[in-house]
């Protein structure tokens, strides 16, 4: 039996702040923060908009694309480190919103920047073992970073969603492979009741973020016994503009691999949705045949990799609901520093 | 709203259920009992489209307490491409390309939360439609 992609979708938020606004704030060196992040903005929620908002609008596309009874999803999981509440789950009210409820398994996913991709693994396997007939896992965040410092500059909003399924017909990509690679490495954490994470500075690098998707990738092509040039398309997280492309170099990847899928310098990082959101951008354009390799990261540490054959379908599903480049690129709103702190809630109001 | 209420209104809120009379065809949102055209008891529950046109709007600048972050912000009567019509908030917008007409789509939004340990209500606001 083969399992794969019968719909997804992305949403992002239509507010955005340039780094030069963040920066002018905080006295900070535009030109040397664009040039070291390769970003020069990112997307912000509005007041109205979480995890929960986000996830239902990108799963909602992914319906449009799947072109399936909502009440044939059987699991719906949400990963993100951003859930609205710190007791009730996101999974219920994305299951809810879409029409998926009451006979469908809800859970929520945290695990940095790494729950989407653990939910997309989790209903890939359950599809795989035939316990539903399709599954939905979203990537979603609307990330913080602290005032002034670097996560800031790229702590963004955005979701994507992915319903997998085994119907021949409905496949837009097939999964060939998938493989995960995990150790216990504090590079980035944030304790109970703390707002705002906390990181290992330099130490997010090389033994966190290169080390890990290194093993992920290495990984995933040992047990395919696959090349870097058998891919159209290489999709790795993405912090910032410079992690992805040092990693696909180092991997033997090529920058035009690497490029279509890499968001990052005008959406920021959206973290469990950074490299989902980079899939669907990808499928947008896809052509039949074209092979994928996704690996997400996750600090703490791990990374998912997943390998995607692209089905005939996806020529029929692409224009069904909004692109993710379109999205990106359209119908923005730019913010002051002043309104982004009132919309992050970086402001104790009276009362509070 | 006490969580119970805002409970009931879910199919309306998260998924926008109306009711369609089986015996004149009116639409109703909320669903009620008995048609106001027919006085048939017989309805279907379906989800509408969420898409719709601007009927009437307004601008709110001093709202209620659950609103005030948000003030000013504009509210419109939207008639939905079903035949309902309902009233919400018309976001993502600046007010001076508000107009009668305006087709717009629903998008999935926090309404507001009950203070900072109360429960989150969900439901939809009207944004442009754009592509």
């Amino acid at each position: 039996m083969t399992v794969g992609i019968v719909g997804y979708g992305a949403h992002i938020p239509r507010r955005r702040i340039k780094v030069e606004e963040i920066a002018r704030v905080w006295g900070a060196d535009a030109p040397s923060y664009k040039k070291g992040l390769e970003l020069s903005q990112k997307s912000v929620p509005a007041l109205d908009e979480d995890t929960i908002t986000l996830s239902v609008e990108a799963s909602r596309n992914a319906l449009a694309r799947a072109g399936i009874d909502p009440k044939d999803i059987g699991a719906c999981y949400v990963g993100s480190e951003s859930h609205p509440y710190a007791v009730k789950p996101s999974g219920v009210a994305v299951a809810e919103a879409i029409g998926a409820t009451p006979d469908c398994h809800c859970a929520d996913f945290e695990f940095a920047c790494k729950a989407g991709s653990e939910g997309m693994f989790v209903a890939y396997g359950l599809v795989k073992a035939g316990l539903i007939k399709y599954g939905l896992g979203i990537g979603a965040d609307t990330s913080q970073g602290a005032p002034g410092d670097a996560l800031e500059y790229a702590a963004s909003a955005g979701a994507a969603a992915f319903i997998m399924g085994a119907d021949e017909d409905l496949l837009i990509a097939s999964i060939d492979e998938t493989y995960s690679f995990m150790t216990d490495t504090p590079d980035f954490w944030r304790r109970e009741h703390q707002v705002y994470p906390s990181h290992g500075g330099r130490f997010t690098g090389e033994p966190a973020y290169f080390r890990t998707i290194t093993g992920g990738v290495t990984g995933i092509l040992e047990k395919s016994g696959l090349k870097p040039q058998d891919f159209k398309y290489a999709i790795f997280h993405q912090p910032n503009g410079k992690f992805p492309k040092r990693i696909g170099k180092k991997l033997g990847f090529s920058f035009e691999q690497i490029d279509v899928g890499r968001l990052v310098p005008f959406l920021g990082n959206t973290y469990s949705g950074s490299s989902p959101m980079g899939l669907t951008a990808v499928l947008d354009v896809a052509d039949p045949g074209d092979r994928i390799l996704m690996c997400s990261y996750g600090s703490g540490a791990g990374a998912d990799a997943f390998i995607f054959t692209v089905r005939d379908r996806v020529r029929e599903v692409q224009d069904l609901a909004p692109k993710t480049r379109w999205l990106l690129d359209e119908n923005l709103i730019f913010l002051q520093y002043g309104e982004y702190a009132k919309l992050r809630r970086k402001i104790r109001l009276a009362g509070e | 709203m006490p969580p119970a209420k805002s409970w009931r209104t879910y199919p309306q809120t998260y998924r926008l259920e109306a009711a369609r009379c089986l015996d004149c065809g009116k639409i109703f949102f909320p669903p009620r009992l008995i048609c106001s055209k027919c006085h048939g008891r017989r309805f279907e529950r379906f989800n509408m489209k969420r898409t719709g046109k601007v009927l009437t709007h307004t601008i709110i600048r001093t709202p209620g307490d659950a609103f005030s972050g948000e003030a000013p912000f504009a509210v419109g009567v939207i008639e939905m491409d079903d035949g309902a019509r309902l009233t919400t908030q018309i976001v993502d917008v600046p007010f001076e390309e508000i107009k009668i007409g305006l087709l717009v789509k629903l998008e999935f939004r926090r309404h507001y939360c009950e203070g900072a340990d109360g429960i989150i209500n969900y439901g939809h606001k009207a944004v442009p439609l754009r592509q």
